[in-house]
C-alpha cells in the first residue's frame, strides 16, 4: 500500500494569513493537551486507511462542470454516497462538502480565535483550546444544504435524471457526532444585554461568511463543534471551529468560526438576503426561512443498483427532520398503494439522521419503492404532488430547472424492473 | 458563594496587566478583548448602517477602481464573466423575479445598499477581501449602483447616505417586520416552507 501523498493538501497558500487579524500580544496559555506533530500520519500503521478494494468516494460538480451555479462559477458541492451508508453516521471523509468558491483555510489552530462580543456585558476572546476545557456536549445532527434533493438549479437535471443514484438525488445531507460547546454556555458568561434579539456569526473564511441568527436559537442548540466523529473537525468542515445549528439549513452552519456578534437586528448579510430567500411564482421572496422540513429516502435498494437474483433483501433507508426526532418511517414496496412501518435503528436522536429499514422479499416483479417519514411535531414527509400543493403550485413547475423553491423533501420513489434494475421514479 | 465571587473579581481587578477576563464560572478560560481588537475584528455593517466606517465615494470614483480590481471577474460593466456573477441589474432583471429564470443581481434583488458595501468590503476582491480601503468600498458600491439606474452617477455614498438608498426589490421580501421573522409558527411555516 501506498503512503499518503502530502501533496493531497489543498489549502490556499495564504490560508494562514486570512484566518483572522493579529490578536493583542498576549499570548494563550499552553494547551491542556498538547497536538502531536503530523509528521508521522503518513503511516498507515499509525493512521490507517480503507482497503484498497473501497472505492466509495464523493461526487458532484467538482468533476461535473454542467452542474455548477451560473451564480457562483468558482463554487462546488461534493455529494456522500449515501449509496454505501450503514447506520447513521457519515465518516468525515465522506461527509458532503459545499463549498461557495475557495477551498479550505489552512488555519493555525494556536492563533486562532473566537470573540464574543456586542450587547454583552463582558466581551470575551477564546483560544480553541480554551473551549476544549469548558462543558461540552456531543450531539448527533444531520447537516443538510438547502439544495439538497432538489430538482432545481444546474443540479436539478442528475437529480430528477432516470439514472440518478441516491447520492445524486440526495446526498447533500450527512450526519456526525459533533462534540463542542454550547453556544448558550458562552452567551451566559458574556451575558446577553436587553434588547439583544439576534446574532450574527461569522467564518475566516476568504468571504467572511457572515448570517443572522434569532437570539432563541443561539441560546437554545446550536453548538461550537470542535471535535466531529472522534476527530478534530476537518479543514473542509471548518476547522478548528464550526458552528452547528441542529435543523436548519446548511447555510447557516458557520465553518472557521471566529466571531458573534449580539446584536438587536438582522444584520442582512449576503447569503441570507440574496442567494438563500426562494421566490414565490408571484415574485415575492421567502427570507430566513430556516428549519429543514422531514425527509427520508431509501438508499437500497435504490436508483442504479441491479437486484442480483429474486429474493430476500433488507430495504435500508435515512430519515430525519430539522423539527426534532423521527417517530415514524412508512415504506411502501407497491407504488405508494398500501404501506408498511419500517423498523427505525435506536437510539433516534433529535435532527439526526435515522436509520430504518424493512424486510422485503422480491419476487422478480415490477415494484415501485419509496419511504415517508413523520417527525414528533407530527409533520409527514409529502409526496411531490402534495408538496406542489401545499406551495399552490402544479407538479409541473418542479421539472423546471432554474427556479429556487426552497427545500424539496418529497417523497423519492424507485422504481424495480423485472431485470432487476432500479430507476428514478419522482418524475 | 457571591462573596467568594466578589473577592476573586477584586483580586483579579488589581493585577496589572491581566488580560484575562474572570468569567464568573470558568476561572481562566478566556480573556477580554481589547477595544482596539474588537474594532479591528468588527467589520459587519447593518442595514440602517451600523458599523460603516468614515468615507465617501461616488460612481464616477468607482470607475477606475473597478476598471483595475473588479472587471477581470465581473465584466468590463458588471455584467459578469468566468468567475464572477452579473453586478448591475435592470428593470428586466426585477421583472424576471415572476418568470421561470428569475435573475438576482445585487443592483436589482438585493434589499440593502448596506450588504453592497459589506460583502465587498469583507469579501472582494476574490479572495483578497479586506484589502479595499473604506473610500474604495464606497466607490464600487455607488458603481453599481449607479449603473444599475439606482443613484445617479454623481451621487456620493457615505455613512449617511448609504443607508438611505432605496434598493428597488427592498420590498420584495416577506416578513417585512424584524421582528415577525423569527417566530416560525406566527409566520406558518411548515415542513420547511414559509408562506
Amino acid at each position: 500500500m501506498s503512503p499518503k501523498q502530502p501533496s493531497r493538501r489543498r489549502f490556499l497558500k495564504n490560508g494562514a494569513a486570512l484566518a483572522g487579524l493579529a490578536v493583542s500580544a498576549t499570548k494563550g496559555a499552553s494547551p491542556l493537551v498538547a497536538e502531536p506533530s503530523p509528521d508521522r500520519v503518513d503511516d498507515l500503521h499509525l493512521y490507517g486507511e480503507r482497503s484498497r478494494f473501497v472505492g466509495s468516494v464523493r461526487n458532484g460538480s467538482i468533476d461535473n462542470p454542467e452542474r455548477r451555479l451560473p451564480n457562483e462559477p468558482n463554487a462546488y458541492g461534493l455529494k456522500t454516497p449515501l449509496q454505501f451508508s450503514a447506520g447513521m453516521i457519515t465518516p468525515a471523509s465522506l461527509h458532503f462538502v459545499v463549498s461557495h468558491g475557495f477551498e479550505p483555510p489552512d488555519i493555525d489552530p494556536r492563533e486562532h480565535r473566537l470573540l464574543i462580543h456586542g450587547m454583552v456585558d463582558r466581551p470575551l476572546m477564546f483560544t480553541v483550546d480554551e473551549l476544549k476545557r469548558l462543558p461540552s456536549v456531543s450531539r448527533f445532527h444531520f447537516i443538510e444544504c438547502r439544495g439538497n434533493s432538489s430538482t432545481a438549479g444546474p443540479g436539478g437535471p442528475s437529480r430528477v435524471a432516470k439514472n440518478a443514484t441516491v447520492q445524486d438525488t440526495h446526498g447533500f445531507t450527512s450526519c456526525s457526532q459533533w462534540t463542542g460547546v454550547l453556544l448558550s454556555l458562552l452567551l451566559k458568561e458574556a451575558g446577553v444585554q436587553k434588547g439583544a434579539t439576534w446574532i450574527l456569526a461569522e467564518g475566516a473564511d476568504p468571504t467572511k461568511h457572515s448570517k443572522s441568527f434569532p437570539i432563541a436559537k443561539a441560546l437554545d442548540d446550536m453548538l461550537i463543534a470542535w471535535d466531529q466523529n472522534g476527530e478534530p473537525v476537518r479543514p473542509e468542515q471548518g476547522f478548528p471551529l464550526r458552528l452547528v445549528v441542529p435543523g436548519w439549513q446548511g447555510i447557516n452552519n458557520v465553518k472557521w468560526l471566529r466571531r458573534i456578534d449580539v446584536v438587536d437586528e438582522p444584520y442582512m448579510a449576503m447569503m441570507e438576503t440574496s442567494r438563500y430567500p426562494s421566490i414565490k411564482p408571484d415574485g415575492e421572496s421567502r427570507w430566513f426561512e430556516f428549519e429543514l422540513g422531514p425527509k427520508s429516502v431509501i438508499t437500497r435498494p435504490a436508483g442504479g443498483q441491479h437486484l442480483p437474483v429474486a429474493g430476500f433483501y433488507e430495504i435500508s433507508g435515512l430519515a430525519w427532520s430539522g423539527a426534532g426526532a423521527i417517530r415514524r418511517v412508512e415504506v411502501s414496496i407497491d407504488g405508494g398503494r398500501s404501506w408498511k412501518d419500517a423498523e427505525l435503528e435506536g437510539p433516534v436522536a433529535r435532527k439526526a439522521h435515522t436509520r430504518f429499514k424493512l424486510p422485503w422479499t422480491w419476487k422478480g416483479e415490477e415494484a415501485v419503492l419509496q419511504s415517508r417519514c413523520t417527525d414528533d411535531q407530527g409533520a409527514v414527509q409529502p409526496s411531490l404532488a402534495e408538496m406542489a400543493k401545499i406551495r399552490g403550485l402544479d407538479v409541473d413547475f418542479f421539472k423546471t430547472p432554474t427556479v429556487s423553491v426552497g427545500d424539496i423533501n418529497a417523497i423519492q420513489p424507485w422504481k424495480v424492473n423485472r431485470d432487476g434494475s432500479i430507476e428514478n421514479a419522482l418524475f | 458563594m457571591r462573596f467568594s465571587r466578589l473577592m476573586r473579581s477584586a483580586v483579579f481587578l488589581l493585577v496589572a496587566t491581566a488580560a484575562l477576563a474572570q468569567t464568573p464560572s470558568y476561572p481562566n478560560v478566556g480573556r477580554t478583548p481589547t477595544k482596539q481588537e474588537i474594532q479591528a475584528w468588527d467589520i459587519s455593517v447593518g442595514p440602517d448602517g451600523k458599523g460603516l466606517p468614515t468615507g465617501h465615494g461616488s460612481a464616477r470614483e468607482g470607475v477606475a477602481i473597478y476598471a483595475a480590481k473588479c472587471a477581470s471577474c465581473h465584466g468590463p460593466q458588471g455584467e459578469g464573466g468566468k468567475i464572477g456573477p452579473r453586478l448591475v441589474g435592470t428593470k428586466e432583471d426585477l421583472e424576471s423575479l415572476t418568470t421561470l429564470k428569475p435573475v438576482r443581481t445585487a443592483g436589482s434583488y438585493w434589499p440593502y445598499a448596506t450588504t453592497i458595501w459589506d460583502y465587498i468590503n469583507r469579501a472582494m476582491p476574490r479572495n483578497q477581501g479586506g484589502t479595499l480601503a473604506p473610500d474604495e468600498v464606497y466607490a464600487l458600491t455607488a458603481f453599481i449602483l449607479a449603473r444599475s439606474g439606482v443613484i445617479q452617477e454623481g451621487d456620493v455614498l457615505d455613512t449617511k447616505s448609504l443607508p438611505k438608498v432605496q434598493m428597488p426589490n427592498r420590498n420584495g421580501f416577506v416578513p417585512q417586520n424584524f421582528a415577525d421573522i423569527p417566530d416560525a409558527k406566527k409566520r406558518g411555516c411548515k415542513q420547511g416552507v414559509c408562506p
